[in-house]
């Protein structure tokens, strides 16, 4: 038998497969509506505060590294380029929807009610950044990759169980859909049918990875085939895709149809984090130059401004109001008092239950402390 | 009162919990219909129903994320772990995650989850089913370990892990599950998380110990007796946090101590316990504390238990090298 005839047609199953995960953009480039039967038709209001916290992210990204570099933030991983991926993804959910961020997905909790001073806490490290206010539902950032995955599926199985509409929805990105967290969150959603949106933001690269590297497969979208649930890969750098497929994942969770998963083709212009990452040892100058010219705030700009919808003085506003707001929070974050031992100790467990070593080690710190 | 196993007063346990409180939920690899694998859920979907009780995918670490999500809706969730050897593919989720959820959101949301696992050898299972891994989780801040010994400790240990407001490992010695049965009350009851229990009581002696070996040094303790030392058996049935207090009194008492545990040397929670001992209490100890524990090698494949696994001849005799110092 010849080595390329084969009598299972295998491979051709798999072609037939990478085939159905065409990815999905609704405005292209030049910010022209391409899709418009998936135009999800947001009002002049909607289309504008959507820009609005697209541009404001923006602009805290580059407060945010600037900050960093000033030694005013600790860790930071940089979200330009991700807009789309981010926000847009974010405005489709509701109050009652629960987010299990990655460590990149700050801006997500924060236009879902963290304060910004505790996303700044949470990035110097103190304990204040994870004490989001109550009616919030978020988790702090994780930093273990696939971790939110499984917790996701909790989640969403427990608003199933309390009968509430909502969902349960988490990020990782490219590299973390190599994980087994990853895939054991999205089949025990499937399992139980539970109302949960997974996002991949496939940003290209897991640090100095490039996303060839983590799978052969054709794209990451279609690893919801392996859990049974359905999957979509849309343009990353398009909010109006992101929206769209975020939007109706929701609708089919809230309506008992199980969980979804997007894939959203994004990339980050800057660094992996501030922690020394040079992106120049592996991508090149080309590679971010067309990338560039695929910026979701560019393509979303030229759209609403060919609608009459936004202009300079309504972006001008934005940034002000952005600079404002995180030298407000940056020196909010700054009058929280400093951490001590004793009170790492009290938040371990629960009141009437601290165990009695560290009873003890209370009394030790709180003498110390006193002094 | 009934006569019970240890298996029956944790399934009985669960039965009390499950209908005090509609927020328990017991959910892992065949513990709804099938009754779990030792039949410490018999009973419980079929009486509670599927959305109490159910069995979930063939995945450790994604049951593990599951009771952390439930734990987030409010929910008190029972996850079981069908074999503790099995704890590797849950490390993230429970000392990763599970142990700092309150932690890391300042205190403002908690984890009541209760992993129930069984572990312990003698009874010839094949690879990774019996190691005891317990001093892993012992060494993770923010979680509690209970090891029961009894059907009355199990009973009342477990209710009081599933009423605490953060995670807590409860592991049940296989061995230990059907090998005799106790009086155990039907109603609810707590012991209290971190109490060590004396099960026996001397003046020459204290053998602090848990799980499967306190049977062995209760064993050992009348053989002892017969030459006449009066030995005091502790059952420590938390490992994490010690009760240092009964410890600690018990040596004051006896001058000399050892520590028995199943898992090997260089693991379980013995070398803790003589740590908390000589820092406390070295004036009162006419002797070092002494140490009986496994072989430092992988745990014996299932012919090799018999000469690998401490039993109380090995208490005997280092009770005697203590006594004879």
């Amino acid at each position: 038998m010849s080595a390329n005839k084969s009598i299972f047609d295998a491979v051709k199953n798999l072609q037939e497969i990478e085939e159905t995960f065409e990815m999905v953009q609704i405005l292209n480039e030049e910010g022209e509506i391409v899709s418009p039967d998936l135009d999800p038709k947001l009002s002049d209001d909607e289309l504008v505060e959507l820009m609005r916290r697209m541009v404001f992210t923006r602009i805290l990204d580059q407060r945010s590294i600037s900050l960093n570099r000033q030694g005013r933030l600790g860790f930071y991983a940089p979200t330009a380029g991700q807009e789309a991926s981010q926000i847009a993804s974010h405005y489709a959910l509701e109050k009652a929807d629960w987010i299990l961020p990655g460590y990149r997905d700050v801006p997500q909790i924060v236009w879902h009610g963290v304060p910004l001073s505790q996303a700044f806490l949470w990035s110097r490290g103190h304990f204040a950044g994870g004490q989001s206010p109550e009616g919030v539902n978020v988790l702090s950032p994780q930093i273990i990759i696939g971790a939110q995955y499984v917790q996701t599926a909790g989640v969403a199985l427990g608003l199933q169980k309390r009968g509430k509409e909502a969902v349960a929805v988490t990020y990782t990105g490219d590299g973390g859909s190599s994980q087994g967290d990853f895939y054991e969150g999205i089949n025990f959603a499937s399992a139980f049918k539970s109302p949960a949106i997974f996002i991949i933001q496939n940003n290209q690269f897991a640090i100095s990875t490039p996303r060839h590297l983590q799978t052969g497969a054709k794209t990451l979208a279609q690893k919801g085939v392996a859990a049974g649930i359905p999957s979509i890969q849309v343009d990353g750098m398009d909010p109006l895709a992101v929206y769209m497929a975020t939007k109706e994942a929701r609708e089919r969770a809230v309506k008992g149809e199980g969980p979804s998963l997007i894939e959203t083709v994004c990339y980050r212009y800057g660094p992996h984090t501030m922690a020394g990452d040079d992106p120049t040892r592996y991508r090149t100058s080309e590679t971010d130059e067309e990338w560039g010219k695929k910026d979701p705030i560019i393509r979303f700009r030229k759209y609403l401004e060919a609608k009459g919808l936004w202009d300079e003085t309504k972006e001008e506003a934005v940034i002000t109001d952005a600079k404002e707001q995180i030298k407000a929070a940056i020196k909010e974050a700054d009058s929280v008092p400093k951490q001590k031992v004793t009170d790492l100790i009290s938040i371990m467990h629960d009141d009437n239950s601290m165990p009695v070593n560290l009873k003890e080690q209370y009394e030790l710190y709180a003498e110390k402390e006193s002094k | 009162m009934a006569q019970m196993t240890m298996i029956q007063a944790i399934t009985d346990a669960l039965r009390c919990e499950l209908k005090d409180d509609e927020n328990v939920l017991v959910f892992g690899e065949d513990v709804g219909v099938n009754g779990g694998v030792f039949r410490a859920t018999e009973g419980l979907q079929k009486e509670f129903g599927e959305g109490r009780v159910f069995d979930t995918p063939l995945a450790e670490s994604g049951i593990g994320g599951l009771a952390i999500g439930l734990a987030l809706e409010g929910f008190r969730p029972v996850p079981e772990i069908q074999f503790f050897g099995f704890v590797y593919e849950v490390m993230d989720s429970i000392s990763g995650q599970l142990a700092r959820l309150r932690y890391r959101s300042g205190g403002n949301l908690s984890a009541p989850v209760t992993i129930r696992s069984p572990f312990g050898g003698g009874v010839h299972t094949p690879e990774m089913h019996s190691d005891s891994l317990e001093g892993l989780m012992a060494q993770q801040p923010g979680i509690k370990v209970v090891v029961p010994s009894t059907p009355y400790d199990a009973k009342g240990l477990l209710i009081a892990s599933i009423r605490d407001n953060d995670p807590v490992v409860f592991l049940e010695h296989l061995k230990l599950y059907r090998s005799f049965r106790e009086e155990v009350p039907e109603e609810s009851y707590t012991i209290e998380l971190g109490k060590a229990d004396v099960k026996r009581e001397g003046t020459d002696l204290s053998i602090i110990t848990y799980g499967a070996m306190v049977h062995e040094s209760l064993k050992a303790a009348e053989e002892l007796e017969k030459e006449g030392h009066s030995v005091e058996v502790i059952d420590l049935r938390t490992i994490q946090p010690l009760d240092i207090a009964t410890i600690i009194a018990s040596v004051e008492k006896t001058n000399r101590a050892i520590v028995v545990q199943e898992a090997q040397k260089q693991a379980g929670v013995a070398a803790q316990v003589v740590a908390e001992i000589n820092e406390r209490a070295i004036l009162s100890l006419e002797a070092p504390v002494l140490r009986v524990a496994a072989p430092d090698t992988i745990y014996p494949f299932p012919q090799a238990e018999s000469v690998w696994l401490p039993n109380y001849k090995d208490v005997v005799a280092t009770a005697k090298k203590v006594l004879e110092f």
